[in-house]
């Protein structure tokens, strides 16, 4: 394992122990939806940082655009005219990668080290390993990860792990106009969100509220809702998102029945990997498992 | 902005209205976020549409696009009848006292001296009665039935919250809910900020709108004041500096004005520019005139530029009329202009009523464009489809096309909306041939002097003479114009208490405009911009961003117009003893034991001068106070006065319905030919507004692919009422016409425009983004000016974007828009 | 917990490939999970202003090499100055995405010319385009310069030729081009403060 400035708290499908001496603290990147202006800035940051440039699509009636996540945009702005109290109320959701405590798409992933999860919070993706299953997608209980049409690799959002690394600030954090996204330990993060709740309270918002799902483990990008009591206001945000339970009680229940299920499918997969590349062996991989 | 940016942070209420700060200024309206969270300010926004702004606001109240006066007045009369004024502000620091001639009059919608015929007021009675002692009369107890506030309580008591629901159709629980909150900041330690943009400058009574707000404004006490003022969000990054620059028809630099053709007396000239005091003891800081001006001349024309020759003022065109873009363009499409330059401009998608431009642009022999970018005015004459469709074999301009550096391309200096002068450094080539502006202009201006030189020609002097002191006369150095509009002594210049004291030796940069002699012995190329350059260095580049005092005054960042002075006014702040009403907020106070004002900013007065000298607080008017009333300076009357846009869905305006002449704004102009132009509601029923996305700027950003990837194709928003009506559902292809063409794009069907309730009738918004065209990588689309009137307010001829008459139709398939 | 046939095979797939690819031999090799080094960490480092809007947020440009002899500098990332007061280190949408303004497919690389009635552009020398541009002001100019007007005041003003003044050119710009256009007797003069 090379020396690196994160040090690696978990790896997929790796038994090795992960190193754990050095003791780091948790990072977590706060979006207060009520300072949100949905400029996209942080969309623009994220392409710009990582040399990503997704397609230029068409106007689809809604300021959404482009419409859904991608291997190209990591994040994109959700737009939802509600009127929960009776008036219009424009709730705009910046969507992205949630960095689990405890993220499916780890657990999900069969590639060794081709999704790591830093000491410090952060989900990698390490497409060097990646072998375009797509399971990840299936782990994720928020249905992130994209998979590139160009090198059947999965993409999703690193928290600009490269600037965090070097003690940056993610791209969309530092770019954000209006301070709607900040970021910082974890534990900042989260009495600056009882600050943000208590100014909400007394705008008469109630029920504001910090959204950071135990289903989970808690999450290292987190939101400040007005509405925290409707998370699926805001672009149908989980009201408990939990992993899929199948992928949780793999290591229990299902792994002796599913021993019996490996030459079948591993060995498949394999073999159309080897032969035929990535994209084809999520295709027959996904085929076969239907 | 009186104010700056980071100073939004020290106030207790912002008000958006005339503008979208969230959509068009993100960076700057984060110091509203900041207010909000650290001070528990409020955000209210008033805008025909729920914009970004609003999605962040405490309160949104809607009205419809060009109601603004109606809204404003109502504001007005709401802080008067219920006594939410700051009465020593109004008292000490504005004209309520002031008497107005007997002569001024208001009858039905018409000021006093108007000439239907031209269009055109008369301003001889718009003034004050004048005393023997050559001071304006007043009435210190307000009682005078002559006296601004008597006036202004009778004109804008007609202003009540059922008349603003009926034109505005705000409803009469929002306005009054607004005028609440507003009121709140009538206390001395409370304040609100306005923040306004295009959407109050882009009417045909723009102006006025911006007027009634300040005026709102002075009623509360709210003008001078950290986390006050009156907040224009400038649109573009150097379009602050290169107003102050005088890049305008009518202006030269530091918002001096250029000559009228019948002002042939040099003197005559300069007398006027240079007011006297209409009060006893006030400042009447223009009297300074002919020193600015002397300057600027000496700058441009150097020796040349003698007393003998009154420094030559024979040598500046004189105006016939103000050629703003509209009239040019105007002209132009008459047959009278042969040549044009497009500088870093795109008129063809900017300006009003692309048919015409298009037309017009053809007359002409020859058009220069030089520009980073292919812009849509440089192909007027190519035929682009739906989307420019000409037969480039009937037109015959000559195009020249120049590439010119983009700003990372070059050093140099831009104005930001807060009056800073700050430096920028280049960090690049530009891409193959281009030049940066200054060579381009170089290029062409030698050539021109060399001919001139060589063969004569018409009234050569000012071309052979113009002051070109570059090393590389090709290459004009930034860092020389920047020096050069900053100023230096020509000669030794003196304390005028002192003859002895030197203060400037010749041949050094001067410290600023208090140095500045009208005797020959300074050249300055913009007085207001004097000392940005000084000896201490290039003080535009500073970066210190030390707030020793903690409200955000950043005195040693960049360089503020005037004198680095942060907010204007700043002597308002403080009492009439001189001590802040809110000390919490102090920006400037009088020290008694120094003898001189001082504060965490530069005193915006004569700094030595004690309260009890009475001088006013507002010293570039020779009153020394604010104006309510506007005398002669404004072309539609000294009190603004709703009228309905130049395209209404009304038929009359209800504030006089019975006098036709008070519909729309008497003194707007409208060429002959252009009246045919305008749509009626029959025809055109619904209320169209044009406006920016925060994805974008104008037509640059469709050049640029990430923001092209973010915001891709033209689009317009209805509500989801007029979308019922219509047939209409989200994504599908509409075509919206007015009188002068139409536009098809992709409907957003929305909640946030609301149909609004005018006069007892329904009327429908279509909000219409403005920033499609047929050059860039994001799809291509129709211009968007294309729709609006050739028609601009009655002062600035600013164009009429933000309210006019549209229909709108569904198109029966959806259209694949060509890429 | 519904345990459909789907599910049950997913699951089984995703078990058997975390734990017993290892166990097949596919053990973790060197520099598994290095993240992506950061690209700033020797670029050279410009401070510039947005061009956009008025708010005139400061930006820092980055760019490829030191300055050495044989680098043909380009910039190749811009952020936010997080020492700009105003800004702090953001930018809007479209600042944040200014390095495609500077690399636009749109940017224009060498002057043009467009004959009268023409379809096409060409190619044109500076100095060419430079000297016609001379000439034909010139011609304008001197056939239609007004030295006094039908009062017989003196007027000096150059009527048929106007100038248009860009939004986002620095003051130097602005400040020469005033000059000029000025001392040639314009007055067709504005710029985009009205639009």
């Amino acid at each position: 394992m090379a020396l690196q400035s994160l040090d690696i708290a978990a790896r997929s499908a790796t038994t090795t122990p992960s190193p754990s001496a050095r003791q780091g603290f948790e990072v977590a990147k706060l979006i207060d939806i009520s300072k949100c202006i949905g400029c996209k800035a942080c969309q623009v940051a994220c392409m710009e940082w990582n040399d990503l440039r997704d397609e230029v699509g068409i106007n689809h009636g809604v300021y959404d655009n482009p419409m859904d996540l991608t291997d190209q945009s990591w994040t994109v702005m959700r737009f939802s005219e509600v009127e929960p109290n009776g008036h219009l109320e424009w709730l705009i959701r910046k969507d992205g990668c949630m960095h689990c405590a405890d993220p499916g798409c780890l657990k999900a992933c069969p590639a060794p080290g081709a999704i790591v999860k830093y000491g410090n919070g952060i989900v990698d993706f390490n497409q060097e390993h990646c072998i375009g299953c797509g399971y990840c997608i299936t782990g994720c209980p928020f249905n992130i990860p994209r998979i590139a049409q160009k090198d059947g690799k999965a993409y999703k959002c690193t928290l600009c792990s490269d600037r965090v690394a070097v003690g940056l600030e993610p791209a969309c954090v530092k770019t954000c106009p209006t301070g709607a996204i900040t970021y910082g330990a974890k534990d900042d993060m989260v009495q600056h969100a009882a600050i943000r709740v208590r100014d909400l309270n007394e705008r008469g918002f109630a029920q504001a509220g910090l959204y950071d799902p135990p289903g989970v483990g808690g999450t290292h990008v987190m939101y400040v809702l007005q509405h925290a009591d409707q998370p699926g206001l805001y672009a149908n945000l989980p009201q408990d998102p939990q992993i899929d339970p199948l992928v949780s009680v793999w290591k229990g229940i299902t792994k002796p029945l599913a021993i019996a299920a490996f030459a079948a499918v591993s060995l498949a997969g394999l073999f159309h990997y080897i032969t035929k590349g990535p994209n084809e062996v999520s295709k027959e991989t996904e085929k076969e498992v239907e | 902005m009186t104010n700056h940016w980071v100073d939004i942070k020290n106030t207790d209420l912002v008000l958006i209205m005339g503008g979208n700060a969230a959509e068009a200024h993100p960076c700057g309206f984060k110091w509203v976020t900041e207010a909000k969270a650290h001070r528990k300010a409020r955000l209210i926004v008033v805008d025909p549409r729920f914009t970004r702004s609003a999605a962040v606001a405490d309160y949104y109240a809607p009205i419809r696009a060009g109601s603004d006066i109606a809204f404003l007045g109502g504001l007005i009369n709401y802080l008067l009848s219920n006594d939410k004024i700051h009465h020593q502000y109004v008292r000490d620091y504005t004209d309520m006292s002031y008497l107005v001639k007997d002569e001024f009059t208001f009858t039905d919608g018409i000021f006093s001296g108007y000439d239907p015929d031209k269009r055109k007021y008369d301003k001889a009675t718009w003034g004050y009665q004048m005393g023997e002692d050559g001071y304006v009369k007043t009435d210190p107890s307000l009682q005078d039935p002559r006296c601004v506030y008597q006036l202004l309580k009778a004109h804008y008591a007609r202003y009540t919250p059922e008349l603003v629901e009926r034109i505005c159709g705000t409803p009469q629980d929002a306005f009054l809910k607004v005028a609440g909150m507003i009121a709140e900041t009538a206390a001395p330690d409370r304040t609100m900020t306005v923040m306004y943009a295009l959407g109050w400058t882009q009417h045909s009574q723009g102006s006025q709108m911006i007027r009634t707000g300040a005026m709102v404004q002075l009623l509360l006490g709210n003008i001078g004041v950290a986390g006050g003022g009156m907040n224009a969000l400038r649109g573009h990054s150097n379009i602050q500096g290169l107003t102050d620059l005088g890049l305008l028809s009518n202006l030269l630099p530091g918002y001096m004005t250029l000559p009228g053709e019948a002002e042939k007396d040099f003197q005559a000239y300069l007398t006027k520019r240079s007011p006297k005091p209409l009060r006893p003891g006030q400042l009447s800081y223009w009297q300074n005139y002919p020193k600015f001006f002397v300057s600027t001349m000496k700058a441009w024309y150097g020796d040349a530029a003698t007393p003998e020759n009154n420094w030559c003022y024979d040598w500046l065109p004189k105006l016939d009329k103000t050629h703003d873009i509209l009239q040019v363009f105007e002209d132009m499409n008459n047959g009278k202009m042969n040549g044009y330059f497009c500088q870093g401009f795109n008129p063809l998608a900017s300006a009003p009523c692309k048919i015409k431009l298009s037309g017009a642009l053809a007359k002409l022999k020859y058009l220069v464009v030089i520009d980073p970018l292919a812009t849509e005015t440089s192909e007027f004459w190519q035929n682009h489809g739906e989307f420019n469709d000409v037969d480039p074999t009937q037109i015959q301009t000559e195009v020249f096309r120049l590439p010119s550096s983009c700003f990372a391309e070059e050093d140099g200096s831009l104005v930001n909306s807060t009056r800073w002068l700050q430096w920028h450094w280049k960090g690049a080539e530009p891409p193959g041939e281009a030049l940066n502006d200054q060579e381009i202009i170089a290029g062409i201006f030698l050539k021109l002097k060399a001919m001139y030189k060589k063969d004569g020609g018409a009234f050569p002097d000012p071309v052979l003479n113009l002051t070109w002191k570059h090393k590389q006369p090709t290459h004009p150095a930034p860092e020389e114009l920047a020096k050069e509009f900053s100023g230096r002594a020509l000669k030794d210049v003196t304390d005028p208490k002192d003859p002895a004291k030197v203060l400037v030796k010749a041949g050094e940069q001067l410290n600023g405009f208090a140095e500045l002699r009208d005797d020959g012995s300074t050249a300055c190329g913009c007085w207001i911009f004097a000392g940005a350059w000084s000896e201490k260095g290039n003080l535009m580049a500073r970066r210190d961003n030390a707030d020793p005092y903690g409200i955000g005054q950043n005195l040693n960042w960049s360089y503020a117009w005037p004198a680095n002075r942060r907010v204007l006014y700043n002597r308002a702040s403080c009492d009439a003893d001189g001590a802040p009403f809110d000390p919490s907020r102090k920006l400037v106070g009088w020290d008694a034991a120094a003898g001189k004002w001082t504060g965490s900013d530069i005193p915006d007065f004569k700094a030595d001068s004690a309260p009890a000298d009475g001088m006013g607080p507002f010293i570039m008017n020779p009153e020394g106070v604010a104006r309510f009333f506007a005398r002669d300076m404004m072309a539609e009357g000294p009190f603004p006065e709703h009228y309905e846009p130049m395209e209404s869905p009304l038929a009359n305006n209800p504030m006089h319905p019975d006098n036709p002449l008070a519909r729309a704004n008497p003194a707007a102009r409208v060429f002959k030919g252009d009246w045919e132009s305008f749509g009626s509601p029959a025809e055109f029923p619904y209320v169209a507004t044009t406006y920016r996305l925060t994805e974008h700027f104008h037509t640059w950003s469709k050049h640029v692919r990430l923001n092209a990837i973010v915001q891709p194709e033209q689009f317009v928003e209805i509500g989801e009422e007029l979308a019922a009506a219509k047939g209409i559902t989200a994504g599908d292809h509409v075509r919206v016409r007015s009188k002068r063409g139409f536009i098809v794009a992709v409907a957003v069907v929305t909640k946030r425009l609301k149909t609004l309730t005018i006069d007892g009738r329904s009327v429908h918004t279509v909000g219409i983004p403005i920033h499609w065209g047929f050059k860039g990588v994001a799809r291509n689309g129709y211009i968007t000016n294309t729709l609006t009137p050739f028609v601009g307010d009655a002062n600035t001829q600013t164009p009429e974007f933000k309210a006019f008459l549209v229909d709108i139709e569904k198109l029966p398939t959806r259209l694949q828009a060509k890429a | 917990m519904q345990v459909t046939r789907r599910t049950f095979l997913k699951v089984c797939a995703t078990g058997v490939g975390t734990s017993s690819l290892t166990l097949l031999g596919f053990a973790p090799d060197t520099a598994l999970a290095e993240m992506r080094s950061f690209k700033l960490a020797r670029a050279t480092e410009t401070r510039n202003t947005c061009p956009y809007c008025s708010v005139g947020c400061g930006i820092l440009m980055y760019g490829l090499g030191a300055g050495a002899k044989n680098v043909q500098g380009r910039i190749f990332h811009i952020e936010g100055d997080p020492d700009h007061p105003v800004n702090r280190g953001t930018l809007c949408p479209k600042g944040a995405g200014l390095l495609d303004f500077i690399h636009s497919d749109t940017r224009l690389t060498q002057p043009e010319y467009r004959a009268p009635g023409s379809r096409e552009w060409q190619p044109i020398a500076w100095d060419d385009a430079f000297t016609r541009i001379a000439a034909l002001m010139k011609a304008d100019r001197d056939a239609n310069f007004e030295a006094v007007n039908q009062d017989g005041s003196t007027v000096n003003r150059w009527n048929s030729t106007g100038f248009l003044a860009a939004s986002a050119s620095s003051n130097e710009t602005g400040y020469l081009t005033h000059k000029v256009v000025r001392s040639l007797g314009m007055l067709a003069f504005d710029n985009q403060a009205r639009v």
